[in-house]
Order: C-alpha cells, then structure tokens, then sequence
C-alpha cells in the first residue's frame, strides 16, 4: 500500500526515535497528543489555503468572463461596421477565453472536493484527539505500568493512523493547490502578455479599428450636416454607421 | 476486518464482504497491469461504494488500527500503478 505506507512510516519512525528516548511510558501519551494539536494547526492551515487559492481562480474566472463579454460585444459591432476580418478576430479571441474559462471551472470544481474532504478530515481528526485527550487523562489516573502500556499502545496506535491518513489528505490538497498556483500564475502571464487581453486598453487591433469607423462616419456626417448648411450639395445629413467611407481592408 | 477509506474514515466488514471485495481488487490489478484506465476508474468506484454500502461505519470514539486501506477515491491511474500490484490491497 504505497502511499499509506510511506506516509505511516514517516509519522511512526518520528514517533519511535522520540518514544525510544522517554522513560515514563506516560509521556508518550502526552507526546502523542502534541503531535496531533500540531496535526491539526497544520490542517487548518492547508483548508485555508485551498480556499485562497479558489478565490484567486475565482477572481481570474471573473475577469475573464468580462473580456469575453466586451469581446462579444466587439465582434457585434465589427459584424455592424461590415467588418468581418475583426469580427473573426474578436470570436477567435473569445473562444480562446472560453476554453481558459472552462478549465478553470474544472479546476475550482476539484479545488471544492478537496476543501470539503479535508475540512471532513479535521473535523473527525478533531473529534478523535478530543476523545484522546480525555483517555489519555484516565489511563495516567490510573496508571500502573503493566496493564498501562498496552492501553497506552493501543491508543496511540489508533489515533496514529487517522493522523496518518488526515496528513496525507493535507498533502494531496497542498500539492493540488501548488498545481493551482502554477495555472493561476500562467494565466496571470498570459494576461499580461496581451494574449488574454481584449484589447479596450490597447491602441491597435479591433478597439482601435471600431474606434475609426466610428470616428469616419461621425467626420462624414458633421461634413454632410455642414455642406448642407452652407448650401454646397444636395447630400442628406448621415447618421451612425450607415457609411463608412471608403475604408480600406487594413493590417491590424 | 476493519477497512479504512483513505480520507473517509474507517469500516467493519464481514468476512462475506471481504471476500467479495478482494474479487474486486483482484480484477484491478489486472485492469491496471493492463493499462485500463477507464475501467479501473469504474471497478475502484465500485470497490469504494460497496464498503459504504455494505460495511457498518465505526464511531469516531474507536481507536482501531486497519486490516484494510484502501485508497483515496481520487486516486489518478498513474498512482494506482504503484498500489495494484501482486495481491493487490487485500491479500489473497
């Protein structure tokens, strides 16, 4: 049972070179009883952090479904402008946020089942080291040493596998949420290198080329209103996005 | 025999249970000398239902050691290789 075992393995050598040192068998039971105190801090610590590490996930998940949104909207008005090319581009863009967004569905989905078989794990070990406490109380009561050792034994053997087994569930959600951290931060490097981005900030691209349409068809028709102001054609004024001049298929 | 589902707690199974249980186990060792994924994934699901199902859930205030562990349910295949070998979890 390799992972068990090794994970057992661990906590009862650590158990024995300290236990081998102790002359009254009593303390072993007082020993035993830091151990799983410790035990527990360290669960609380790891639910926390899986939580932390899901609303970082949460965070990114939002922000990308506001790109996604505004990239929509992009392609709409690409799509209004007659301008496929940028409205292919703005889709394109958008799927591949998608499928970033999609994973991250998975993974906060996983990050949950973790959370709760731990927070199951730390309630039960909590229980089990209450229960401890008290049994530890009573067998140093009364203790006499021959019968005492093997109660002693007993017990904490007992408690030593389910701390055996609460660690191990520590250590598979922590490994989990440094894989989380890994694809957080690769995500967070994507967005900062632009390929995540949905270019409202950015000076090129589909924000851009939309803003020039609407700034040539806004010039055309405060033209078209002036010309007829002064008389100088026959030309209706033009609204919106109706024409928008002989605008070139540009590199964007 | 007292079996322990790694993060789940521990159970009491009867000796019929074990026995058909260690049916079970048996065909996930083949299942992953073989490289099947997929249908270890449903035999190891099958083998964690049926101690739930049919096994008695000890109390939190018993201090037993386990006869039995059995794996976390989100066991990956790649981990499975190094548990499912020879007799597998339950011997023979």
């Amino acid at each position: 049972m390799g992972l068990f075992t090794r994970m057992e393995t661990v906590f009862k050598s650590k158990m024995n070179k300290v236990l081998n040192r102790m002359e009254d068998p009593r303390e072993t039971l007082d020993y035993s009883y830091e151990k799983q105190l410790e035990l527990l801090q360290n669960v609380k610590r790891g639910v926390a952090e899986v939580t932390t590490s899901k609303k970082r996930l949460q965070l990114q998940r939002a922000k990308l479904v506001l790109s996604n949104e505004k990239l929509g909207q992009q392609a709409k008005e690409a799509v209004a402008a007659n301008r496929e090319d940028l409205a292919r581009m703005a889709l394109e863009r958008k799927a591949a946020i998608q499928q970033q967004v999609d994973g991250i569905d998975r993974e906060i989905l996983e990050l949950e089942k973790q959370e709760e078989k731990l927070i199951a794990s730390e309630k039960r070990l909590s229980t089990k080291v209450e229960i401890f406490r008290t049994k530890k109380e009573s067998i140093k009561a009364q203790y006499s040493a021959a019968e005492a050792q093997v109660k002693i034994n007993e017990s904490v053997t007992g408690i030593g596998e389910e701390m055996a087994d609460v660690g191990l569930a520590l250590d598979r959600a922590e490994n989990k949420t440094e894989e989380m951290k890994a694809r957080a931060e690769a995500i967070d490097d994507l967005m900062e290198a632009g390929a995540l981005d949905d270019l409202t900030d950015s000076r090129d691209g589909i924000e851009r080329e939309l803003a020039k349409i609407s700034t040539q068809s806004s010039v055309e028709s405060e033209l078209a209103k002036l010309k007829a102001e002064a008389g100088k054609g026959p030309e209706k004024a033009k609204t919106g996005v109706e024409s928008t001049g002989p605008e070139e298929g540009k590199e964007v | 025999m007292i079996i322990r589902i790694m993060g789940e707690g521990q159970y009491r199974a009867p000796e019929a249970l074990c026995n058909e249980l260690n049916k079970i186990d048996n065909k996930i060792v083949a299942l992953v000398a073989e490289g099947n994924a997929r249908e270890f994934r449903t035999e190891f699901m099958k083998l964690i239902s049926e101690i739930k199902g049919k096994g008695e859930a000890l109390g939190v205030e018993e201090f037993l050691e386990s006869d039995i562990i059995v794996p976390p349910e989100d066991l990956s295949f790649e981990e499975a290789k190094a548990i499912f070998t020879g007799d597998g979890i339950i011997e023979d």
